[in-house]
């Protein structure tokens, strides 16, 4: 049981992380004793779990997951989605809310080619392409405020320990902020100036994931901005 | 412009080269990571004269339908020199030789890409030679698993490439393209360290059964060499935003 890379740090793949019997994470693999790490990333180590967050990388889905998405095409029962993953998500008609049974009217009058939805992945595996469901509470067409994209990989950094740099983002910019778990991210502010500053510090989250103390730097770079974050929330409650 | 002139002698007395390097010296390599904003991942490579850059995309959903694989990601690779790379204008055309580099580059890099955790994907890695100067297959496999790398796809490590050949009847280390067109033998090769696994391995020319171990041995180590070369680039993009992000919070602190 040695940790032979410094934890922390940013790794390359092949890199040799440990070696023993520790546990393997996301991104690392064993050949023989050896923990080689997959990807670059940052090197974790939590208790005997040995872990590579990335740094960079596309979305792969997972049931359950919360996903923004465009909807590129409308059929006859359903509609073909674009998660920004490997795969075509489907939205049946059959998982938007209102009453079940057959319809006539046509689909697109709920969503159309373009629109953006709110959305949350119902079954997915190797074999499948992912289904999507609209029916919970928030979830559904976007049609106000901002939409930010950003690398997937990022997203664990946007939402923080315990949800710590979100749970800042909103309280300090006075915006809602919904994060999508495929890199899709959605600002609503009181004023477009709040969902600038808000859109500003997300892209920041993006560029500067792996440094050190960046939640008190972007919690600066919203002070300087002289947005007024509190009053929104009480607007808003 | 015409073809280059047959240089006199490829070595001379002291042993020194047409380029000014001795026989089992590099040719200065410089290697970036990440400089397309479109690509998902992108490298550019400069091997002497040699300029190469590679783009990667995906994994995404692969077109058309039927050349998918249930279990996983088809990885799929395209050398090209562009009509400029060369003295005389080549044909923009695949020719033979691009077609046949673009499948060896591919194997040499299947065998550390992870490609079973995306089934029904493609991974698609573009070679472009901007300006050839012999050991293009090599420096293009060099940057491309930097590409790959930087595009954030698991991998099991970087694949690192160099060429030796025989010149004048001595093995040297990493042709140039004068060297490689009026020497005697050409021995490229791509290695995989951690796995100590030769994934690219061609010769022409003729060499004995000595020649040829000394070369391997030479162009292992220079493999050794570029993949230092090649974590130093992956890693530097991150470090430089780190450090520049680190330094102006602590002048900030001091303001």
């Amino acid at each position: 049981m040695v940790i032979v890379a410094e934890p922390k740090q940013v790794v390359a793949p092949g890199e040799l992380l440990a070696e023993g019997d520790h546990l393997l994470g996301d991104n690392s693999f064993k050949v023989g004793t050896r923990i080689y790490s997959a990807c670059i990333g940052i090197f974790e180590v939590d208790g005997t779990r040995v872990t590579v967050v990335p740094l960079k990388g596309g979305y792969f889905p997972r049931v359950g997951d919360l996903v923004g998405g465009r909807i590129v095409d409308v059929g006859l029962s359903g509609w073909t989605v674009d998660i920004r993953a490997p795969y075509e998500a489907m939205l049946p008609a059959s998982e938007t809310p209102g009453p079940r049974g057959p319809r006539r009217r046509d689909l697109s009058e709920s969503f159309d080619v373009g629109d953006m939805v709110l959305s949350q992945v119902l079954a997915f595996d190797r074999t499948r392409d992912p289904l999507l469901t609209v029916k919970g509470p928030g979830l559904g067409k976007i049609s106000n405020g901002r939409v930010v994209e950003i690398s997937a990989a990022k997203i664990p950094r946007l939402i923080g320990r315990k949800g710590s740099m979100i749970s800042m983002l909103k309280r300090e910019t006075g915006c809602q902020i919904t994060v999508g778990q495929n890199g899709v991210v959605m600002v609503w502010g009181k004023s477009p100036e709040n969902e600038r500053v808000a859109v500003e510090a997300i892209y920041m989250v993006e560029r500067e994931a792996h440094t050190r103390g960046l939640t008190d730097r972007i919690r600066e770079m919203i002070a300087k901005s002289n947005v007024v974050g509190e009053v929104a929330r009480t607007q808003a409650a | 412009m015409p073809e280059p002139k047959q240089p006199e002698k490829l070595i001379d007395d002291k042993g020194i080269r047409i380029d000014g390097r001795r026989l089992d010296q590099l040719r200065p390599i410089k290697l970036e990571v990440g400089i397309l904003d479109k690509a998902d991942g992108s490298a550019y490579i400069e091997q002497g004269k040699n300029k190469i850059l590679v783009g990667v995309y995906g994994p995404r959903e692969a077109h058309p339908k039927h050349i998918a694989l249930p279990d996983r990601a088809v990885l799929r690779c395209r050398y090209r020199m562009a009509p400029f790379s060369v003295d005389e204008r080549k044909n923009p055309a695949p020719s033979r030789r691009e077609m046949e580099l673009s499948k060896v580059i591919r194997e040499s890099l299947e065998s550390v890409v992870l490609t079973d955790l995306y089934p029904r994907t493609t991974i698609d890695v573009f070679i472009e030679v901007l300006q050839s100067d012999g050991g293009s297959r090599c420096a293009g496999i060099t940057a491309a698993s930097l590409a790959l790398a930087d595009a954030g796809i698991p991998m099991r490590e970087l694949v690192a490439a160099c060429a030796v050949g025989k010149i004048q009847g001595h093995m040297a280390l990493d042709l140039s393209d004068a060297e490689d067109k009026y020497g005697e033998a050409d021995l490229p090769v791509a290695w995989v360290p951690n796995a100590n696994l030769v994934t690219l391995l061609q010769m022409d020319g003729i060499l004995t059964t000595n020649e040829f171990e000394k070369g391997l041995t030479m162009a292992l180590d220079a493999c050794k060499t570029i993949h230092g070369m090649q974590q130093e680039a992956l890693k530097k993009k991150y470090l430089v935003i780190k450090e520049v992000a680190e330094e102006r919070e602590e002048t900030e602190v001091v303001a």
